[in-house]
């Protein structure tokens, strides 16, 4: 073969006229295993869907094969060669392995399906993969996670896969589960796969990939071979320089009292041995990966999804918050990351939303409440036609104040915000960083998590680090994003 | 959530077979106690005469929900079907082929409208099928005023004559089952059909005409939807439009979700349908025999209904829990 398995050079894309990518370059071997990595918003997973057929670029070329391809629909990108395995399952748990690896494509005997074939050619592709402990007749569903991942291997495989993309592979994965999956990659090397590999856990892309690519706010910082770089360097490139944003002071007057949250040996299915304080009048973040369990503290803390072990205390006096109610009585409120899906009723008036918590709870509701709702609209600035519009028509930035409103309207006494700046407009996120300000000068506890870790860095007086589910470090708030990073990614300090 | 079981579990269709043997017994025991028997031949006869008409329905209507549609329009078309087999066959035996053709077409169309319009022009099933029955309904009030048509003797044959105590319609109709699972398990479009169901997308991205597989399965259940109106006029010996009005449509969902199939589609069998129609034979035989109420046995029907899909929706949330991270009491 002579030149790269793939080339793709100059790919832009912006969504909705936000630049996402722009100018990046990307090349692979046949056999190469290749580590895309960048902090979160960087781009990877842009590109990734690029090259899937997913999304498609809005320049650039990309070559496979020395052909060029260009690619409107995922089919188009399989039939090339082109494997993705995302971190959501492209599987039908209720089919066997064999029937979901050859989906679409059953082999054939007298116009009928040849069942005997199919599980025979699965057999053949796991044991090629070197997988003796998966049967070709085990129902999907019932399979662990790492099975269905080889699942998916073997789909891609039998498609004639000669570039498989893997999208953060083992966050989902117990440590056993990795050692197979490690196992797998090198077998692929070995048949002449090529595997481009999105992660951010800096120990695997070392021990697995050949070169690595990193991507900084969707421009190609640098690609290097593995050998010739330390993981010292390569966080600094992933957290490079960056323009600086403007975040306002801690407001004078802000002082820190009572612990409001406490959370001693919190733990579920999803996180363990959480211990977490705040104190009113402070704000902490939460920092870590995509995965590493920021949002399920907060969805613990809240009761959608409670803690099974551990306690919480809110004011000094222990509480079991088993519901989302429970916390709302005991005064929490929760600025959801899914702002469309659990934030807002998007059909409903700004008013209706905006009263909604006040409406649904008796123990909060109040006239006086109510009668301050629109004075607090007005003083985050909502930009509205009137408080009869429905929310959907209004932008990210005011749709997100209006879920503020919800909240406040209800004089909580600890508020979490999970990613309240995702998707809205730079005046928006200036006017919620200083409105978390504003929060914590008045008393209240905040948690705030951000995956921009500028934000966390910028707005909090301490950083609880996650990695894996559990708080791996507890930094003061001037920390540097390179500290905070090699906490996040399992590191341990610098 | 935590506690796995330890062995396999029972399969569904297993599970629903062993419902079915519950019933019977419970049934039998309760007749018995009256003083009557169950299984004394009447009653057998009974219990499957019912099954045929309900099952019919009910196999076709299967293959649509496991893509995850629905067909209301069913009941419509087996009185329409009925009406053209009636009218065709005119009382002249040497007429039945061509109306057996004549029923398989038009309900065949019908099925085809209506997964033409679910399936390209993306309305919703319910909405579709409910329109079609509406549609077919005014046809059948405006155009026919009372029974029409006259079926030949030898075609009456079909809804009456036994092998032993098992009437014929009742072992055509599980001939039709038996293709079914055939269909289902050994075509390719056949097969597709729990993958459209399962997910569409999924389908999709593996190259399945997701389209077509919905059309054929619709198509299907419209023919099934003929066979049952063919059954009709052999019953009655003439076409009648006013069948639509026993809903059966609703027997057969019933009948479906008895036997395991998921209403959201990907998920069961024609096996368990089979059992779920034989269950709400059993039942309204037993009610019969005890003579019960005829309103308290929509109750007790709707109650049964009710228990199955639950205990059937409890056993799908265990299989969909997330898979831990921490396992449980590694802290404690």
């Amino acid at each position: 073969m002579t030149g790269p398995l793939l080339a793709m050079r100059g790919i832009d894309k912006a969504f909705l006229g936000v630049p996402v990518l722009s100018a990046v370059d990307l090349t692979m071997e046949p056999g190469e295993v290749h580590a895309l990595v960048g902090e979160n918003g960087a781009g990877k997973s842009t590109l990734m869907k690029i090259l899937a057929g997913v999304h498609t670029a809005d320049a650039g070329t990309i070559e496979l094969d020395g052909r060029a391809v260009s690619f409107t629909h995922p089919l188009q990108a399989q039939q090339a060669g082109v494997a993705s395995v995302f971190q959501e399952f492209n599987l039908l748990p209720e089919l066997t392995v064999a029937e979901n690896v050859h989906l679409g494509r059953e082999p054939k005997r007298r116009m009928l399906i040849d069942r005997r074939a199919m599980t025979e050619s699965t057999a053949a592709v796991l044991a090629d993969l070197g997988v003796e402990d998966l049967s070709p007749a085990a129902k999907v569903g019932t399979l662990s996670v790492a099975h269905q991942q080889i699942t998916e291997i073997a789909k891609a495989l039998s498609q004639g896969a000669d570039l498989i993309c893997m999208d953060e592979p083992t966050a989902a994965l117990a440590d056993a589960e990795v050692e197979l999956l490690y196992r797998l990659i090198g077998r692929l090397r070995e048949r002449g796969t090529a595997v481009l590999y999105v992660s951010h856990r800096l120990k695997e892309i070392f021990d697995l990939c050949d070169r690595i690519t990193v991507l900084k706010d969707g421009r190609l910082v640098d690609t290097t071979a593995a050998a010739d770089i330390t993981p010292d360097d390569l966080v600094a490139k992933m957290v490079g320089r960056r323009i600086e944003a403007q975040f306002p002071d801690r407001l004078p007057g802000t002082e820190t009292g009572e612990v409001r949250l406490r959370i001693t040996g919190g733990g579920n299915d999803r996180v363990d041995a959480i211990d977490l304080e705040v104190r009113a009048g402070e704000i902490v973040g939460l920092a870590g990966l995509q995965g590493s369990g920021r949002t399920e503290i907060a969805e613990a803390v809240f009761g959608i999804a409670p803690f099974t072990r551990g306690s919480i205390e809110v004011d000094g006096a222990p509480i079991r918050i088993t519901k989302p109610r429970k916390a709302i009585n005991a005064g929490i409120a929760l600025v959801t990351e899914d702002r469309k899906a659990q934030g807002l009723a998007l059909r409903q008036s700004v008013r209706a939303n905006a009263r909604m918590v006040l409406d649904a709870n008796a123990r909060v509701h109040s006239r006086a409440r109510l009668a301050r709702v629109s004075g607090l609209l007005s003083s985050l600035d909502l930009v509205a036609r009137g408080e009869d519009q429905e929310v959907r028509f209004l932008s990210g930035g005011n749709q997100q104040k209006v879920v503020v409103a919800k909240w406040l309207a209800a004089e909580p006494g600890i508020i979490v915000l999970d990613e309240p700046t995702r998707g809205i407009d730079v005046g928006a996120k200036h006017k919620l960083y200083s409105v978390i300000r504003e929060l914590a000068a008045e008393g209240l506890a905040v948690l705030l998590i951000a995956s921009e870790l500028i934000e966390v860095i910028g707005l909090a007086d301490r950083i609880a680090v996650l990695h894996d589910g559990r708080i791996a470090a507890e930094l003061p708030g001037g920390a540097t994003e390179q500290q905070v990073m090699a906490y996040a990614t399992g590191r341990g300090p610098e | 959530m935590t506690q796995r079981l330890a062995g396999p579990r029972l399969g569904t269709t297993a599970l629903i077979y062993l419902a079915l043997a519950g019933v019977l017994v419970v049934g039998g025991a309760a007749v018995a106690m009256d003083g009557g028997n169950l299984f004394a031949t009447a009653n057998l006869v009974d219990m499957l005469t019912r099954t045929s008409l309900t099952g019919f329905l009910a196999i076709g209507m299967t293959l649509v929900i496991l893509c995850r549609s629905l067909d209301l329009s069913v009941g419509y078309t087996a009185a329409l079907s009925s009406l053209v087999a009636a009218t065709t066959m005119d009382g002249q035996a040497g007429n039945v082929p061509l109306a057996v053709a004549a029923v398989l077409l038009v309900s065949g169309f019908v099925g085809a409208f209506n997964g033409a319009v679910t399936a390209y022009l993306g309305v919703n099933p319910f909405i579709t099928t409910l329109g079609t029955g509406l549609i077919i309904k005014g046809y059948l009030d405006t155009q026919y005023k009372g029974p029409a048509g006259d079926v030949p003797a030898v075609f009456q044959q079909f809804g009456y004559t036994r092998i032993g105590p098992v009437p014929v319609s009742a072992l055509v109709m599980l001939l039709v089952a038996a293709a079914a699972i055939w269909f289902l398990r050994s075509t390719r479009i056949g097969h597709h059909m729990y993958a459209v169901g399962g997910d569409a997308d999924v389908a999709r991205m593996s190259g399945i005409r997701t389209g077509r597989t919905l059309l054929v399965a619709h198509i299907l259940c419209g023919m099934t939807a003929g066979a049952a109106g063919l059954l009709l006029a052999a019953r009655f010996g003439t076409g009648s439009a006013e069948a639509y009005t026993n809903l059966y449509e609703l027997d057969a969902i019933a009948a479906v979700v008895l036997g395991g199939t998921l209403l959201l589609g990907g998920k069961g069998g024609v096996a368990g349908t089979v059992a779920g129609v034989a269950i709400l034979a059993v039942l309204d035989t037993v009610f019969n025999v005890l003579q019960i109420d005829p309103f308290a046995k929509d109750v007790l029907r709707g109650v049964v209904i009710i228990a199955a899909v639950a205990i059937y929706a409890r056993r799908q949330l265990d299989r969909h829990a997330r898979r831990p991270r921490f396992a449980e009491g590694r802290a404690s």
